[in-house]
């Protein structure tokens, strides 16, 4: 046999073998990987929004809400949408939970950051603060969103649209307040004329 | 065949200290900085690069004398890709939060030198069984190094070691060891721990 011919055998079967072990490979792992993203999904959004009996999923204008609802009743508890935007150094990405009339806030998430460790991770859990390592997330509950939700730093918020930044995070503070800010409009927008 | 009569205990114990991959070789250092901010990191990290070291190491000694000298490269790539994309699937699917904390320092395994490298000097040259040995001793003395790494900056770093607090309260976390300096000031020690032990053993 010559040698090109052998090259290009050889070859072949290889990746025609590996093409072959990942696709059953996928097929084994594919409804595993996606049984987690639901799972991680449905926790986010419980998360923000207040006790529901089951939400539903609606595509409104390309964006996705989470509408909670409580068996018997029409009126929902209220939506949550996922909101994305660059931070210090990357995306961030945010599941964020509004009252049904889009006056404030009941809840935000941060699902995807890749910000200083110890700095900027503290949007997710700040383990320095033993008795509320959640307190940046949580301070968001209850936020009023009109007319913008602000930033103060170094002292307690006076107001109900203000949230406190972190120290030595200020920029990605600011970022998440950004981020939500930025893309309520469109969202309440849209929602409210589909519904 | 002198290189034959090096014994199998010495082909293992010589990836554990000798030749170690980072200590010694300075191979892969990409992940070995990158995601060793915690202990749990570094023992994942180096179990999967062990488990893809050791099943391309299996397949290519078996393949050594099939694959022609020109295209080994190309060959030994696409099998070491098939096995690091087995093993980032199956990070995703059986340990999603592990898999979420390594990122894409699983399928940038593929590129980790010391896979290719033991390849190349290694599994390609000598039997199945003495290539296990030696991707076994390998990838083991990556493991130490990374969870040896992981550990001192988790704990100087975040007071904690496996998530478990190990220093009280009244330790300030030195921030720095889990940013990326932290990373390359511990390598560093640790590197001149290991020249200074071997020249001890010289002297003695």
């Amino acid at each position: 046999m010559n040698k090109t011919a052998k090259m290009v055998i050889v070859l072949t079967v290889i990746t025609a073998l590996s093409g072959g072990i990942l696709a059953t490979w996928d097929g084994v792992t594919k409804p595993k990987i996606a049984y987690h993203q639901l799972q991680a999904l449905k926790a986010a959004i419980s998360d923000v929004l207040p006790s529901y009996d089951n939400y539903e999923e609606k595509d409104i204008n390309g964006n996705k809400v989470y509408i909670g609802k409580i068996d018997g009743s029409t009126q929902p508890v209220g939506i949550a949408f996922k909101v994305d935007g660059s931070g210090f150094q990357g995306n961030i990405s945010i599941m964020v939970g509004v009252d049904p009339s889009f006056t404030s806030i009941t809840g935000i998430k941060v699902l995807g950051q890749i910000e200083t460790p110890g700095l900027g991770t503290k949007i997710v859990e700040d383990p320095s603060n033993k008795a509320d390592p959640f307190w940046f997330p949580e301070q968001f509950g209850g936020v009023v969103l009109f007319p913008q939700i602000d930033v103060v730093k170094n002292s307690i918020p006076q107001n109900p649209n203000e949230v406190q930044a972190i120290s030595g995070a200020t920029i990605t503070s600011k970022a998440v307040v950004r981020i939500i800010n930025d893309n309520i409009q469109q969202i309440k927008d849209s929602y409210q004329s589909a519904n | 065949m002198a290189k034959k009569s090096i014994s199998l205990s010495k082909e293992f114990l010589k990836g554990l200290w000798d030749d170690n991959p980072v200590l010694r070789m300075l191979l892969g250092l990409c992940p070995t900085l990158a995601v060793t901010n915690s202990a749990i990191n570094g023992l994942s990290m180096g179990l999967a690069t062990t488990f893809v070291l050791l099943s391309s190491s299996i397949i290519i000694s078996l393949l050594r004398k099939v694959i022609p000298h020109q295209v080994r490269i190309a060959g030994y790539i696409v099998i070491i890709a098939t096995f690091v994309t087995v093993a980032d699937k199956f990070l995703a699917a059986y340990l999603p939060e592990i898999s979420k904390a390594l990122g894409p320092y699983v399928p940038l395994i593929v590129v980790n030198c010391l896979i290719l490298g033991r390849q190349e000097a290694f599994s390609s040259k000598n039997g199945v069984g003495r290539s296990i040995i030696d991707a076994l001793g390998m990838g083991l003395g990556f493991v130490f190094v990374l969870v040896v790494l992981g550990s001192i900056r988790e704990i100087l770093g975040s007071a904690t070691l496996f998530n478990i607090q190990v220093l009280g309260d009244w330790f300030n976390p030195w921030m720095i060891m889990i940013l990326p300096p932290g990373a390359f000031l511990t390598l560093g020690l640790l590197i001149g721990l290991g020249n200074w032990l071997n020249e001890r053993k010289v002297k003695i």
